[in-house]
């Protein structure tokens, strides 16, 4: 019982001062629950961030479920996603309140206005930073661009460009295995 | 029923994102978009709030908009619901998949067929973020649609000037939230210059 409060408690804390989100959070995971608790190595960080990354979902959302899982099972990893949740879900419903009733105030709108263009910016940097991590080779440059193309002109489903690329990535890796092993 | 509908929304986004973060934009805009629950400009608005506020994007967005569909059918109550039930969905899928994968994390890591998976899934995020990107592109530069006008507003000069201004602080590691305020402090100032 105690071992989930103190899940809870240190994911609740994850949650609660991770800003951005997602790899943003790694370093703190590392400090609260490899540095502090002991309750995993650094090596299982590497891990989960490699799980992270081959799962679907947040990265956030992923690593408390595992992390949680390894210290206490099922209940650990309920305990866990429950706390790293939990701050977000709060803050949220309070800001929107509070969107709600400023929305509508001209200097509000005038900031939105120039905001937007700045959010264009971290998007953009978000991107980058995705495109230095993706393998470097003719298949993914293709398969990045027909993506684009498909998603954003010809108005196909993204969910379908997202099936399709795993299976692409797929077919391209065994026929590339069957190649090497003659 | 708007409750289901979000859970099963956000449940589906949460189980075809991989990647994290803004690798779940593309799929947030194309359902919330196609279901008129949001315009892209609101959305866009909210990821400077999801910047500016802890935790991850994905929680962030699917609360907000979860309280923003809940309320606007069935007041407070219908709002909390509603953030409960899209947080819900969201949540779900990384919640199971992690259990089952974190029995035998050793074989699912050598996996040829989930590795394989990956080597198309990485390409498919640089390309959909990219789409995400030419969306709220458009939101930002036309957001009345192309035409000469374009080049006579004022709105249009404004955010190419603080567009490119904050890519040159955001590769500069510059913290995001200094971008967000810089930028809004632009439009404020633009706003009230230019009486826009």
């Amino acid at each position: 019982m105690k071992t989930l409060l103190t899940l809870f408690a240190t994911f609740f804390k994850i949650g609660a001062f991770t800003f951005g989100g997602g790899y943003a959070m790694i370093p703190l995971i590392q400090r609260e629950v490899s540095e502090k608790r002991k309750w995993i190595t650094d090596d299982d960080i590497f891990e989960i961030i490699a799980i992270a990354e081959s799962t679907p979902g947040p990265i956030a959302i992923n690593s408390a479920t595992f992390v949680g899982y390894k210290v206490a099972g099922f209940w650990g990893s309920f305990f866990s996603t429950l706390g790293v949740v939990l701050p977000s879900f709060v803050i949220i419903i309070a800001i929107s309140f509070v969107l709600a009733e400023f929305e509508s105030l001209k200097a509000v709108q005038y900031a939105f206005n120039g905001i937007r263009a700045g959010v264009l910016a971290l998007v953009v940097k978000a991107w980058w930073s995705m495109y230095k991590k993706c393998p470097k080779n003719v298949f993914s440059y293709i398969l990045a661009a027909a993506s684009f193309v498909v998603a954003a002109f010809l108005g196909v489903n993204v969910l379908l460009v997202v099936v399709g690329c795993a299976v692409a990535g797929l077919t391209y890796s065994l026929i590339a295995a069957r190649r090497a092993d003659k | 029923m708007i409750f289901l509908d979000l859970f099963l929304t956000f449940f589906k986004i949460g189980a075809f994102t991989f990647g994290g973060g803004y690798a779940m934009l593309p799929l947030i805009q194309a359902d919330v978009l196609a279901k008129g629950w949001m315009a892209n400009e609101k959305i866009i608005n909210f990821i400077a709030v999801s910047e500016s506020t802890p935790g991850p994007f994905a929680i962030n967005m699917s609360t907000y908009v979860g309280m923003e569909m809940g309320s606007s059918y069935f007041g407070v109550l219908g709002g909390l619901f509603g953030a409960f039930c899209a947080t819900l969905g969201v949540v779900l899928p990384s919640f199971i998949i992690i259990l089952l994968v974190a029995r035998a994390y050793a074989k699912f890591k050598t996996n040829k067929i989930v590795n394989g998976c990956m080597n198309g899934l990485k390409p498919a995020v640089i390309g959909l973020i990219a789409t995400a990107v030419v969306s709220i592109g458009k939101t930002v530069f036309i957001p009345n649609g192309l035409s000469v006008d374009v080049l006579k507003s004022v709105g249009f000069y404004m955010s190419l000037v603080t567009f490119a201004l904050m890519l040159v602080l955001t590769f500069e590691k510059k913290h995001p939230i200094l971008i967000i305020c810089l930028s809004a402090a632009i439009g404020i100032a633009a706003g009230y210059g230019f009486g826009m």
